[in-house]
């Protein structure tokens, strides 16, 4: 086998792992981010993000 | 006055949501200079000189050491986490190395992999139980053990502080992995970068080396920064499919 061999393998290597990561990090978060849509679509919302009628009552003098 | 300030910064981002926001704003910064310094770095790699004496090989240390390099720094990432979550409780702590851990795994499977292809032309093996090969394959070895340990764990706060405690015993292996070259006979020659008195490697692989090296390190902030907002999402979504199950119950 060729040093050729050993580098272009090292650098396809190298690449490919590379790219599975980007490509786990990015599909993870669509995926992620798609349940929180559905979920906020079916109309279940965080806590803090619910409207807060009591402090437009605080609010009047 | 400088300590209070980061602090102050450092607690600012305990909230997951700002963290979220400050996370949207930097990620397709450091993703486009990451792009554009392994666009220089993999020119240079391959518009310099080989070695005299290892020829072209001696490329394969452009992506080798930057590998290396960041499967110990991860882990040292994952240690300051660690002592986050059992010190200060810090909320986004244990999200930092829940998060790092597969980075790292890769990272250190990539330094194997082309250490072994870089070892078989140069060393005339693939191979060697020596002190360096050994520590870093039984740091790859506690990686894939954490990132199990976290899934076996259906309560990640109660994951989170075992896997602290297991990250900051593991650390031990750290400056073993450092040192090893300089307590032991391995193949590895002694450091010649990082070095007291300057780097004793020419200037002709250093640059390209430096410039990879970056790159690599700016490639694991993006995908940890990444990672970690996607698992700030993924409490998010089970948090939520509780309560709706609780609001249900109560329904029913």
């Amino acid at each position: 086998m060729t040093h050729t061999f050993y580098i272009a393998l090292s650098y396809a290597l190298t690449a490919l792992v590379a790219l599975c990561l980007i490509a786990w990090v990015w599909l993870d978060g669509r995926a992620r981010r798609g349940e929180l849509a559905e979920l906020e679509a079916s109309g279940i919302r965080r806590r803090s993000s619910q409207p807060r009628d009591d402090a437009d009552q605080s609010d009047k003098p | 006055m400088t300590q209070s300030l980061a602090i102050t910064k450092l607690s600012d981002l305990a909230n997951p949501t700002r963290f979220l926001a400050l996370a949207a704003r930097v990620l397709p910064w450091m993703g486009t200079v990451t792009a554009v310094l392994f666009a220089i770095g993999l020119y240079l790699s391959f518009a310099t000189e080989g070695d005299y004496q290892q020829g072209q090989t001696v490329r394969i240390m452009y992506v080798h050491v930057p590998a290396a390099w960041l499967s110990m720094m991860c882990y040292s990432v994952m240690a300051l986490s660690a002592i986050g979550t059992l010190v200060w409780r810090h909320p986004l702590a244990d999200v930092s190395h829940r998060a790092a851990a597969p980075l790292g795994a890769a990272f250190t499977l990539i330094a194997l992999a082309t250490g072994s292809l870089w070892g078989r032309p140069m060393w005339g093996t693939w191979w060697v139980w020596d002190a360096r090969l050994t520590s870093v394959f039984v740091l790859f070895l506690m990686y894939l053990g954490l990132i199990a340990l976290n899934r076996a764990m259906d309560d990640p706060s109660k994951a989170a502080r075992v896997s602290a405690v297991l990250i900051l015993v593991g650390f031990v292996n750290i400056p073993i992995i450092k040192f090893s070259v300089d307590w032991w006979n391995t193949l590895h020659q002694p450091a010649s970068v990082i070095r007291l008195d300057g780097p004793t490697i020419d200037g002709e692989f250093l640059w390209p080396l430096l410039v990879m090296a970056i790159a690599f390190t700016l490639l694991f902030f993006t995908l940890h920064i990444a990672a970690m907002r996607n698992e700030i999402w993924r409490r998010r979504v089970a948090a939520q499919r509780r309560l709706a199950a609780r609001a249900a119950g109560r329904e029913a």
